[in-house]
């Protein structure tokens, strides 16, 4: 069985933001960009998935995105991912376009399950993985911190506010990966080197107009730095004046 | 085209959570701009205080019932609110931005041929368009944008929109009891964490970062927080080092917060965690370094030694408490 893993490429989570010129998108001169970092548990999730599975299991990864893309890509496969595709655009889609391309590829490589980030560092919608499952009519579990996978079953626990919801269901499946389920590898020097013959498959893809229609990115209201009460204890009481008198929040 | 407002609304073990009433009252706001009707949908058991939104909404709310509905199932929810969607041809759909909203809207938008936008901290109407904003890049840019499609599915973040009680509600319940659910991923238990209020869903929160120095001393920051009634937060760093859990992480790669009242303790405030909190109401910060990158974005500070300033803060807040 082929797993899936798709993995997005994205700014490093260091980038200092600027607009670019048209003020609809990021400036992307000079940023680096990596694999999403959820990502990479994902892909961590999916060697060992195929580890367990065992057999003529394999891995194949799905990206959305330009040439420039590949550097992510060949990342991933230097992890350990068998081969990978390239679903090339140039044009900035939204996430149920998104999904669309992910879904018919995945259905091509007739993958039963599936793992995403829980959502990309970019745009940070956290939707793409449930769009894709529902499209492909696969069950979906998202944010998953703990798995196990025993025949068709599936059990997971997911991240919820103050706890953790214990989740079942059946293959054919997508995972959404948070951070807390592995410990994700490095890229070996061996690795590296094998990424090098690794196969990566280019399809061009065309959208349909998309439906999200940016008028403008902004950056946020900046902050004026506010006072210094003062550098020792002798200072607390009249901070805490302050977030009772002035700020009204204790 | 004449719209049509349905907001989502959530429990947690028979009990409305209160983004319930936010989600509720941008609904009714914007069906007076839109002059269109709205109602409200919620699905669960019994709901200890269901008639409170009766104050919030001039419309019906529907509570779909079945004890199995108590808890969350992705597949039984899905098709049951996506079938009512169909049926009654909403045309705009508000969810919370919580962990059941943010995994259940995906599945309605494409169950109703919607196009869908989450975690919105705006919506305005302009032009006759509903107008969203949204932040990107956790929080280090934001867009402005529309949603071209018939149908909207958004989600709200928590604790932005105001909850405003409407004078003139008049809504009812309208109960109807569901049977045929369909399980086929289902959510079987729940465990609670430790920890005793969530960093997602807190008003205040005390957050530690590396200069506590160690996990041993991060029975300061519990304390702060304990008599504040505020959550437990911690940066990349000290999640990264094992010294705290990772659900308390604030920031990029972790969670992003905008509580009325942040805490930060030592922590220097490094992009990706001043992305994830500095649109908090208010910021505190004590920390040593007087040039460190939080006292940049703090409306308040102390430049200071940690461990002498919690505990007398500690000690402060309990003395105006009692």
């Amino acid at each position: 069985m082929k797993i899936a893993v798709c993995v997005s490429h994205v700014p490093d989570t260091a980038t200092k933001i600027k607009i670019s010129q048209d003020r609809k998108a990021i400036d992307q001169t000079g940023v680096t960009f990596i694999i999403n970092p959820y990502d990479e548990f994902a892909i961590e999730e999916a060697l060992k998935t195929k580890e367990k599975l065992g057999g003529d299991s394999s891995t194949c990864s799905i990206t959305v995105g330009d040439d420039s893309a590949k550097e992510t890509i060949r990342k991933a496969l230097a992890i350990g991912i068998d081969e990978a595709v390239l679903l090339k655009t140039d044009k900035n889609p939204d996430s149920i376009n998104i999904a669309k391309a992910l879904a018919e590829e995945i259905k091509s490589l007739d993958s039963k399950i599936v793992f995403f980030g829980k959502q990309s560092v970019d745009y940070d919608s956290g939707i793409v993985g449930q769009l894709t499952a529902e499209l492909l009519g696969y069950n979906c579990i998202s944010v998953v911190v703990d798995l196990k996978i025993e025949g068709n079953k599936v059990i997971a626990e997911r991240e919820i506010e103050g706890g953790r919801e214990v989740v079942e269901s059946e293959l054919p499946i997508v995972i959404t990966t948070q951070k807390g389920l592995n410990e994700p590898r490095y890229p070996t020097l061996k690795g590296i080197m094998a990424a090098k013959k690794k196969n990566i498959t280019e399809k061009e893809i065309h959208f349909e107009q998309t439906s999200i229609e940016i008028i403008e990115m902004n950056l946020p209201p900046s902050k004026q730095p506010g006072r210094i009460v003062g550098t020792d204890v002798s200072a607390v009481p009249e901070l805490v004046r302050l977030l009772r008198e002035e700020a009204k929040v204790i | 085209m004449q719209e049509k407002i349905l907001a989502v609304l959530e429990q947690r073990e028979g009990q409305l959570k209160k983004v319930s009433y936010e989600v509720l009252s941008l609904a009714n706001r914007l069906s007076k701009q839109l002059a269109c009707e709205c109602e409200g949908v919620i699905l669960g058991d019994e709901i200890s205080n269901i008639t409170e939104l009766n104050k919030y909404l001039s419309g019906r709310i529907v509570h779909f019932k079945n004890s199995q509905l108590n808890i969350y199932s992705p597949s039984a929810y899905s098709k049951i609110i996506s079938n009512y969607i169909n049926e009654n041809q909403f045309t705009v759909i508000v969810f919370p931005n919580t962990a059941l909203g943010i995994d259940l809207a995906p599945r309605i938008a494409i169950k109703t041929n919607s196009a869908i936008a989450t975690d919105c901290i705006k919506v305005d109407l302009i032009d006759d368009n509903l107008v969203f904003t949204k932040p990107v890049y956790a929080g280090k840019s934001l867009i402005n944008f529309k949603i071209n499609s018939e149908r909207k599915v958004f989600t709200i973040r928590p604790n932005i929109f105001k909850a405003e009680i409407n004078e003139a509600a008049n809504s009812s319940i309208e109960v109807r009891e569901v049977s045929d659910l369909d399980l086929s991923t289902k959510v079987t238990s729940y465990k609670k964490s430790e920890g005793k209020l969530d960093v997602a869903e807190a008003d205040i929160i005390v957050s530690g970062g590396r200069g506590m120095k160690g996990p041993e001393n991060f029975h300061l920051i519990e304390e702060l927080a304990e008599a504040l009634g505020a959550a437990v937060g911690a940066s990349r760093a000290v999640v990264d080092a094992g010294w705290r859990p990772h659900r308390e992480q604030v920031g990029q790669t972790g969670k992003t917060v905008s509580p009325t009242l942040y805490i930060a303790c030592g922590i220097s405030g490094a992009i990706q965690h001043l992305a994830g909190m500095s649109s908090s109401k208010y910021i505190v910060a004590i920390n040593k370094d007087k040039d460190a990158p939080i006292f940049n974005i703090a409306d308040y500070g102390i430049a200071g030694d940690v461990f002498e300033i919690i505990p007398a803060l500690t000690q402060e807040i309990k003395k105006i408490k009692s």
